[in-house]
């Protein structure tokens, strides 16, 4: 039997080709284009501008915020979702949320932290004046963080669920700590599943837009709001795609940055 | 207790949970420097016990004493005990040199030191050369040796190895015993080797734990073991034998396949009721009037150094027999077998009772 490797494939090549490739051809096409429909190269002269450079050091700082927050709060709680007796039942317990549509959650927030909403009526009962959640960095962060909690805790869970339990009896045999022990032995297992966790976090919290709409107000401009003001707003899609074509080669740096390394040496 | 005694179990219980009780009543002291196994079927304890002294479980009822010290509360990294896994436990991340040296690093010990003592280790287990090596590039025999390494280069006072040679061929494995008893010997430390392996058990061991559910059936050098065994529990697990039904007429005197034979063990009722034991390399082949009983050849294996044959008497106990020459099968033979090879065993006489009786009719001679 001879494997016919184009008629095989041909399928995958068509949908990449059409998905995939087209559309990154077409931003970088736009991103060279001006207002008028003239090549230039104004648009990439304009991004290392302080207003845009400004735009993507805060993009960084709310990702890297949103990321750590989401991994402080993640890796504990998967650690302790496998030291549950029905681990696998907590594990979707904690996963259902992420299934709800991203819009009805964040509208749900929005009648949370609103004015009359019940933070607010809790703040009253402890005799302070209701204050102004929304719209804020900090909800921005909160929000951002309650959604991505449950796409950092698969990978880290599937990465702890994995590790063998006996090499954390071999390690305390050794000497070690608990401290040492999660140091040296469970964290440098489970750094993979960390590395995932960072991946689907800090890349897709680069370019959020729609939260920081209307959970942050538009007081966070990120390059993702960036982006969606350049096409809906501004109408200028040349500047919109020099944006996505920056935010893309970002993806991939960090893509590169968390990808895996060979094992061994010291720990 | 000795003052050279460094383990001492009292009383020791462990339940996992309410209904099933993995350990009933465990008690033991084991002295400083030697050789001592742990030997019984698969789930009666052996672990769990291994478990209970390094420190990863603490009994449910019962003490634990290390050099004296009461240890129930100690945990695990702070035991002069180190342990080889039964699953060998190596860290995936780390190289061999790395798993080797994790004891040393977390003691803080120095560079050079680290790398000498690394070193020595491995060699030891004839690894040299193999510190750079990834622990997935190893096999499963040179995984366990590693795991071997690991423990003995932090030199503790107490060595666990939790059946550390199972996943060995068995030339490798033999060679290993040696060089185990070796090590043992020469570092004097004190090792608690389980198996349900009864010929390594033999080989190796300075004293024997039999254990069976939970409870230790009972404890003594490899050769009290093979032959006083106290029941038919410990007669069948060490090694085969032939258990047939007798009766005790009088000291010296026993009856049974129907014939009354003089024998070795006394301190008995009269005409108690009792089992027979008689090895399978204790019996002779012989023509059926020279023999003591006549039995007729069933089947015959041939297990390289000895044939086995399995035979049956007139009413129909089954004998083994181990026999360096060949015998036909269906025919009638004779066995023959000496006083001295016929070991009695009361029913349900503990290990204390048992001691005792032997120490009164050697008395009495
Ligand atoms: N964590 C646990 N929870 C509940 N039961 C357990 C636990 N660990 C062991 N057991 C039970 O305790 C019994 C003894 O187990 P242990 O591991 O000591 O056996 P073992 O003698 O080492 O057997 P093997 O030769 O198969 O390794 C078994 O019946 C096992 O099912
Ligand atoms: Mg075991």
């Amino acid at each position: 039997m001879k494997f016919k490797p184009k008629a095989t494939f041909s399928p995958y090549l068509l949908w990449i080709v059409l998905f995939v490739i087209a559309p990154i051809g077409l931003i970088f096409y736009y991103s060279l284009l001006d207002l008028n429909g003239d090549f230039t190269l104004a648009n990439y002269r304009n991004f290392f501008t302080p207003a845009y450079l400004t735009m993507t050091l805060t993009s960084f700082w709310y990702a890297f915020l949103i990321t750590f927050f989401t991994l402080l709060i993640a890796y504990p709680t998967a650690y302790f979702l496998t030291k549950t007796k029905h681990k696998h039942l907590w594990l979707m317990l904690v996963i259902i949320p992420s299934w709800i549509n991203l819009l009805l959650k964040t509208y749900a927030f929005i009648g949370i932290f609103g004015l009359y909403g019940p933070v607010n009526a809790m703040i009253e009962v402890f005799g302070f004046d209701p204050t102004q959640i929304l719209f804020t960095d900090f909800s921005f962060v909160f929000v951002a963080v309650y959604i991505f909690i449950p796409f950092m805790i698969i990978p880290i869970f599937n990465a702890l669920d994995k590790m063998n339990p006996s090499l954390i009896y071999a390690a305390r045999d050794l000497g070690a700590s608990a401290f040492t022990t999660f140091r040296r032995v469970i964290f440098p297992l489970t750094i993979e599943g960390v590395k995932s966790g960072i991946q689907v976090t800090f890349i897709p919290a680069l370019s959020l837009f729609m939260i920081t709409r209307l959970i942050a107000g538009n007081k966070v401009i990120t390059l993702g709001t960036a982006i969606e003001q350049q096409f809906l707003v501004a109408q200028n899609w040349g500047m919109g795609s020099t944006i996505a074509v920056f935010l893309i080669l970002i993806m991939f740096a960090s893509m590169r940055l968390t990808r895996k390394k060979k094992r061994g040496g010291r720990a | 207790m000795a003052n050279d005694t460094i383990i001492r179990f009292d009383n020791v219980t462990k339940s996992y949970n309410s209904n099933t009780t993995v350990l009933k009543g465990v008690s033991f002291e084991l002295e400083r420097g030697k050789f001592y196994t742990l030997l019984g079927p698969s789930g009666c304890g052996k672990t769990t016990i291994l478990r209970i002294i390094a420190g990863f479980e603490a009994p449910t009822t019962g003490d634990v004493f290390i050099n004296s010290k009461r240890v129930n509360n100690v945990p695990a990294n702070e035991r002069q005990v180190n342990t080889v896994f039964q699953d060998y436990a190596l860290f995936p991340h780390l190289n061999v040199f790395e798993n080797v040296a994790f004891g040393l690093r977390i003691k803080k010990v120095k560079e050079a030191e680290i790398k000498a003592r690394v070193a020595e280790a491995l060699k030891f287990v004839n690894l040299a050369g193999y510190e750079n090596r990834e622990i997935t590039e190893m096999s499963g025999g040179q995984r366990q040796r590693v795991a071997i390494a690991r423990a003995i280069v932090n030199d503790p006072e107490v060595i666990l190895l939790d059946e550390p040679l199972s996943a060995l061929d068995l030339k490798l494995r033999t060679e290993m015993q040696y060089e185990l008893r070796e090590l043992q010997q020469r570092l004097g430390k004190t090792f608690i080797f389980v198996t349900h392996d009864q010929e390594e058990a033999l080989a190796m061991s300075d004293e024997i734990f039999v254990l069976n559910e939970g409870n230790i059936q009972q404890s003594g050098t490899p050769v009290d073991i093979y032959d006083e065994p106290i029941n038919r529990f410990v007669a069948d697990f060490i090694g085969e034998s032939n258990i047939v039904d007798g009766v005790m007429l009088e000291d010296y005197k026993v009856q049974f396949a129907g014939k009354v034979f003089d024998c070795v063990d006394g301190g008995m009722k009269q005409n108690e009721k009792i089992e027979v034991v008689i090895r399978p390399e204790d019996l002779h082949l012989t023509t059926p009037a020279a023999g003591k009983i006549t039995v007729r050849v069933d089947t015959q294996l041939f297990r390289g150094v000895h044939y086995e044959l399995s035979t049956y008497d007139k009413d129909g106990n089954e004998w083994l027999v181990h026999s360096l020459k060949q015998a036909e099968v269906g025919a009638q033979v004779g066995l023959d077998f000496d006083p001295e090879a016929i070991h009695i065993m009361r029913l349900n006489e503990t290990e204390e009772e048992f001691d005792a009786r032997i120490e009164a009719y050697t008395n009495e001679v």
